[in-house]
């Protein structure tokens, strides 16, 4: 199966390494993974995102232009990206900052408030992390235990000493989705 | 190891391990990250990293390197590939061997910087002044720049010529898992001719201005006999489902990836379309698409351009078959769906004209 994830937010929330953890993630699992960062006229504060194509099977494109799930990690890429969302996608928001009144009727959303809970957490650099494993326990684009498992690789050496705060962080996501 | 890696980072990774030890370039999107990667990767493995001041530049320490007998590369888009091509027409007449690639983005002029297929006239006819051609490698995926890289560099020592690649934005930016496992170091080849100081020897030069118009043809017939063998022995190409086919897609690098996706579709509802993808397209895989003619009269070019790909896929038939032709130009990349309703459409109608082969 092909699902295509479009993660978005501002500049510095994380939306890319959100993206490229996701796809690591997938290939370490041995699924097929494409990543697809926006690039080129990008700014720091400005907005971000990336799409992420993972699947059974050889990924002919790695564009996601109505893709299966959108994660909307600030009010503009909330508006920007639900209406490319397929009939029956899944959109995450952060709902800290997303105001999902507006949202379309014929999709399903999971609102997270990644801000406050990183900020329980001691960190709101990890916000991203929490929206991931929501968004995992929710999508079943990967395995959520797989990518504990593998998180020190995922990560990389340079992070190695984030790894338990980033488990914690993937931990409260999806505890917060089990709810 | 398998790694996830955006294609222009490994095409640098690539082209360390195929022995390139000269990398000179001047920024632009959306090849950068190749500039970028080979700034920090080339100190550590003993080679040169030059950001020069332009692309002309660039290209002229490409072939002052490579007159020195280094392994060369340099990398640019758009209108900085334009810059290069009097250097390429050079590098050619001059008989020196160095690669060059352009991550194509959607021109003309300054252009949009999404991944484009707009180059193929540039990259395949020479591009700069003269009767030249240079061989044009075109890759599909991040891992099959572990393929291409080296066989660029292998190609242009063997022929002491430059080779282009030619991916596009897409590749470029994109991440894909890949693995350097297969990747074998081209062989050296012997490059006594190669301008390393005359010590112990006779002083010897490389040129290209030649004022006797009888020498010079005879250096022009020269580089064509090069020409024609590399025609002759060069030619690479994938062949996706042809052996049933009744329509065959013809398309290169990101966009065969599309039309795989679109075939797959179409092959779920018995429509039988496969697929050739030159990989070369200078030598284009002119025979291969005369053998399919022979029972296969449907030829559907895809291409993100408005078509340029298609001259060559109607000089190879030789007005055998029907030439079906989707573009896209400027950078918008359509979805595999888009191209397997388009390519649907043409079937039936195909169909609809009955058997093609009855006069």
């Amino acid at each position: 199966m092909l699902t295509k994830a479009i993660i978005s937010g501002s500049g510095g929330q994380g939306v890319l390494s959100m993206g490229s953890t996701l796809a690591t993630a997938a290939m370490l699992e041995g699924r097929y993974v494409t990543y697809l960062p926006s690039y080129g006229v990008e700014v720091r504060g400005g907005t971000a995102n990336c799409a992420v194509a993972v699947s059974d099977e050889e990924i002919a494109s790695p564009v996601a232009s109505s893709p299966e799930v959108v994660i909307a990690m600030n009010q503009p890429s909330f508006v920007r990206f639900q209406g490319a969302l397929q009939s029956g996608g899944l959109l995450c928001a952060n709902s800290s900052l997303v105001h999902t009144e507006t949202a379309r009727s014929d999709i399903e959303i999971l609102a997270v408030p990644t801000s406050e809970l990183a900020e329980q957490l001691g960190s709101i650099k990890v916000a991203n992390m929490i929206m991931l494993g929501a968004l995992v326990r929710a999508s079943s684009m990967i395995s959520y235990d797989a990518m504990v498992e593998n998180l020190a690789e995922i990560l990389g050496k340079g992070r190695a000493k984030l790894l338990d705060l980033n488990k914690r962080a993937l931990a409260v996501g999806h505890d917060y989705t089990k709810d | 190891m398998r790694q996830l890696m955006s294609g222009n980072a490994a095409l640098g990774e690539a082209a360390v391990l195929s022995g390139c030890t000269h990398y000179f370039g001047y920024p632009i999107t959306p090849q950068n990250e190749i500039t970028e990667y080979m700034a920090r990767r080339m100190p550590g493995a003993g080679g040169v990293f030059i950001q020069s001041e332009s692309e002309i530049a660039a290209i002229n320490m490409v072939l002052g390197a490579s007159a020195a007998g280094a392994r060369t590369m340099t990398s640019s888009s758009g209108p900085g590939m334009s810059l290069k091509q009097e250097g390429i027409s050079y590098l050619v007449a001059d008989e020196l061997p160095a690669v060059i690639v352009n991550m194509v983005r959607g021109g003309p002029g300054m252009g949009s910087i999404a991944g484009a297929q707009s180059d193929y006239f540039q990259a395949t006819r020479g591009g700069g002044h003269g009767d030249y051609r240079t061989v044009v490698l075109a890759p599909a995926s991040v891992q099959e720049l572990t393929e291409v890289v080296p066989m660029a560099f292998d190609l242009a020592d063997k022929y002491r010529s430059p080779v282009i690649i030619l991916g596009d934005g897409i590749l470029g930016q994109m991440m894909e898992p890949v693995d350097f496992d297969g990747l074998v170091r081209p062989p050296d080849y012997d490059k006594s001719w190669a301008l390393t100081g005359a010590k112990g020897r006779p002083a010897q030069s490389i040129y290209s201005l030649i004022f006797d118009v009888k020498l010079q043809e005879e250096k022009n017939w020269k580089l064509q006999r090069k020409f024609r063998l590399i025609e002759q022995d060069e030619v690479r190409y994938e062949t996706y489902l042809v052996d049933d086919a009744e329509m065959i897609v013809v398309a290169y690098g990101i966009g065969a990836r599309i039309a795989r996706g679109a075939i797959k579709r179409l092959r779920d509802e018995g429509k039988k379309v496969g697929m050739i993808r030159p990989i070369t397209l200078w030598p284009f895989p002119m025979k291969a698409l005369r053998e399919l003619a022979k029972s296969v009269t449907d030829f559907f070019v895809f291409e993100l351009s408005a078509g340029q790909m298609v001259e060559d896929v109607r000089l190879a038939l030789e007005g055998e078959g029907h030439i079906h032709f989707y573009g896209r130009p400027g950078g918008v990349v359509p979805m595999p769906v888009e191209l397997y309703r388009i390519i649907s459409r043409h079937y039936y109608q195909a169909h609809a004209d009955g058997d093609r082969k009855q006069p």
